[in-house]
């Protein structure tokens, strides 16, 4: 089945303008904590998600905002979420780095770059053991791979043929670190070998190659044959967090990406092969402004969480019968 | 009715039982499958529900614990065996900023009813590295419950609790109590968190125990009492809730309070109880709070060495009799 057209390119320009938004309200002072913009890395959260199912589950990872938008997110409850409002997704409590929407499969967004791998993997052995036909998908960076916790979730993941995908967003930095100096490897796909399951390359700047490479890992992990790594070499156009000097790379690097801009390139593939008129696109350019619009209006609109809040919610009410 | 069975039995028991009960139930660890568990906790189990439900996985306590977590938060109710109490070290990111926080960070909204079991104490010549009781470690960590039973009915009652919850659970056993034996119900039943427990009654002082000390405390006061010194033995039975109240109403009758416990005194568990008793029962007391624990090193090798730091029968006689000799 090929993916809505449209929808790719509006949930791409989605992100893309609630991180310009996001930036911007961050300077105007409306969200308080750092955030990590994902700017140039939409193909890889809106490709990867496209080819998931609403009852299939995402982890996410501290530049998790496209995710979450691709995974369904509402920039509202996102933006509320940032300015840290009652309403927002955790109830301004979590913040950036920790977004979570259950109902929409959202596990987390996590402030640790390998924590949430191990988590998707416990959920595909919960789908495994249901024999239910769901996936767990974790997306995580080209850091992560470095951290102990990747290499125990894929090692079990593969010893047992989870319904997982490990989605590596390679966009060449580790914070403030390139790549070659965090790992003795230039793809790191090759990783998934020793964990006896496949590892995908793709460019991660081409949303029809993410969402045609995790469709056929989705199809592999849903038939019970286990997991697959895939590796979308992309590239972020802002720094590791807003306010990041960026010492560590050179203006020509960050224009050659930007000529590879996968919205760009996913707009000229649409109106050269006919499937999109120039108007068309430009009336979803202009309803995403007027959605951000309101995620910023609703934001500023709401109020921030009462003080016993900060109390509540650090157990469950349970049989004990007890809050404390 | 009542049966007469180890520590080791009835944590089994609980597992089994709400297995058989609840099919999102299920154990997994280091050799807790066909091995039956290093210290035969799960013997049984495997043949009983098989392979998948007793996984046996491999050396990976980040993988056991995160993926636990993965799964509870999908409405599983798993339970995770640290085989050795220490090696919750490698797993430590996904018990203190996963686990413990994931229903914090998700506004309320996360159910994570995760029982991690882990074996922690010494005796037994196992060294520095097998022998720790790392609980107060986890008591600084807002989110996770912390049980650490004595009796064999503690233990299966406040682990179908932990089984049946919606929070994260540390269940601590100690290794010295696995063969040790204890009247437990014979129908089902669940022994809330929260609620501390007497052992015995008495005027002269109170003795908290916390997990395997319950034994030598125990052996001390029967010494005590024949030489007519009746203390009274609490045990909270869970860190995390914790039961001052409880604490406080039999320090107000004594007037006096030991904390016993096998973890490191500095920092220990005992120092939080301490501190909750100065500012909750201070009027009443009329002596000094003391503590009874594992002098502050690592745990030796040597036998002869080993016992020299742990907390023994004669310690805590003299804790009782050096506050009863207490004058103001």
């Amino acid at each position: 089945m090929s993916p809505n057209r449209f929808q790719l390119y509006r949930r791409m320009a989605l992100i893309r303008e609630f991180e310009l938004r996001a930036i911007r309200e961050r300077r105007n002072g409306l969200i308080p904590g750092f955030i990590h913009a994902c700017v140039g890395q939409e193909a890889t959260a809106v490709g990867a998600c496209t080819a998931l199912r609403p009852d299939d589950v995402i982890t996410s990872t501290h530049r998790g905002h496209g995710h979450l938008i691709a995974k369904g997110g509402d920039p509202r409850y996102m933006m509320a979420e940032l300015a840290a409002r009652g309403v927002g997704y955790c109830g301004g409590k979590g913040g950036s780095l920790h977004m979570a929407d259950f109902n929409l499969g959202i596990l987390g967004a996590n402030g640790i770059v390998a924590g949430g791998i191990p988590m998707a993997v416990g959920a595909a052995l919960a789908f495994q053991m249901r024999n239910e036909q769901r996936i767990a998908l974790a997306f995580f960076g080209d850091g992560a791979v470095n951290e102990g916790a990747f290499h125990e979730a894929a090692n079990l993941a593969g010893l047992w043929k989870l319904p997982v995908i490990f989605f590596c967003e390679n966009n060449l930095y580790g914070e403030g670190t390139p790549q070659h100096r965090q790992a003795p490897l230039r793809d790191l796909a090759q990783r998934a070998a020793s964990y006896g399951f496949p590892g995908v390359i793709i460019d991660g700047n081409d949303v029809m190659a993410v969402y045609e490479a995790t469709t056929q890992a989705a199809e592999r992990a849903r038939a019970g044959e286990g997991p697959t790594f895939i590796e979308g070499k992309t590239y972020r156009y802002r720094g590791h967090y807003e306010g990041d000097p960026m010492v560590y790379r050179s203006q020509e690097e960050l224009a050659a990406w930007k000529a590879r801009d996968p919205i760009r390139r996913w707009r000229e593939r649409l109106l050269a092969s006919g499937d999109a008129q120039a108007s068309e696109l430009e009336i979803i350019d202009k309803e995403v402004q007027e959605q951000l619009d309101e995620a910023v209006a609703f934001a500023k609109a709401s109020p921030p969480p009462p003080l016993e809040a900060a109390l509540a919610g650090v157990y469950g009410h349970d049989h004990d019968g007890r809050i404390f | 009715m009542s049966r007469i069975i180890t520590f080791s039995q009835a944590i089994r028991e609980a597992m089994v039982e709400e297995m058989r009960r609840n099919p999102d139930v299920f154990l997994m660890g280091e050799d807790v499958g066909l091995f039956g568990g290093v210290f035969g906790v799960s013997a049984g189990m495997f043949d009983e529900f098989g392979p998948e439900r007793v996984r046996d996985t491999p050396i990976s306590e980040t993988a056991i614990v995160g993926a636990g977590l993965g799964a509870a938060l999908m409405g599983m109710r798993p339970i995770v065996e640290i085989m050795f109490a220490d090696f919750v070290t490698v797993a430590m990111d996904q018990v203190v900023n996963q686990v413990a926080k994931a229903r914090y960070m998700s506004g309320g909204k996360a159910d994570a009813p995760l029982t991690i079991r882990l074996a922690n104490g010494a005796p037994g010549a196992a060294a520095s590295q097998h022998s720790q009781s790392p609980e107060a470690w986890f008591m600084n960590i807002p989110g996770l419950k912390i049980a650490i039973p004595a009796t064999p009915r503690d233990a299966k009652g406040l682990l179908k609790t932990a089984i049946r919850g919606v929070d994260p659970v540390l269940f601590f056993e100690h290794k010295g109590l696995y063969n040790t034996l204890g009247e437990v119900p014979d129908e089902d039943y669940a022994i809330p968190f929260g609620q501390a427990t007497y052992h015995c009654h008495g005027s002269a002082a109170t003795v908290i125990a916390l997990g395997g000390v319950l034994p030598t405390v125990m052996n001390a006061a029967a010494h005590l009492a024949d030489a007519g010194i009746e203390i009274e033995v609490v045990d909270p039975r869970t860190l995390v809730p914790l039961d001052i109240e409880t604490l406080v109403q039999s320090v107000k009758k004594t007037h006096r309070a030991v904390i016993v416990h096998e973890a490191h005194r500095r920092g220990g568990p005992g120092a939080e109880i301490a501190a909750l008793l100065a500012e909750q029962a201070l009027p009443y007391l009329d002596a000094p709070i003391l503590r009874v624990a594992t002098a502050n090193v690592p745990i030796p090798y040597n036998p002869d060495l080993e016992h020299a730091i742990l907390p023994d029968a004669n310690d805590v006689i003299s804790a009782v009799t050096n506050l009863i000799s207490y004058r103001l």
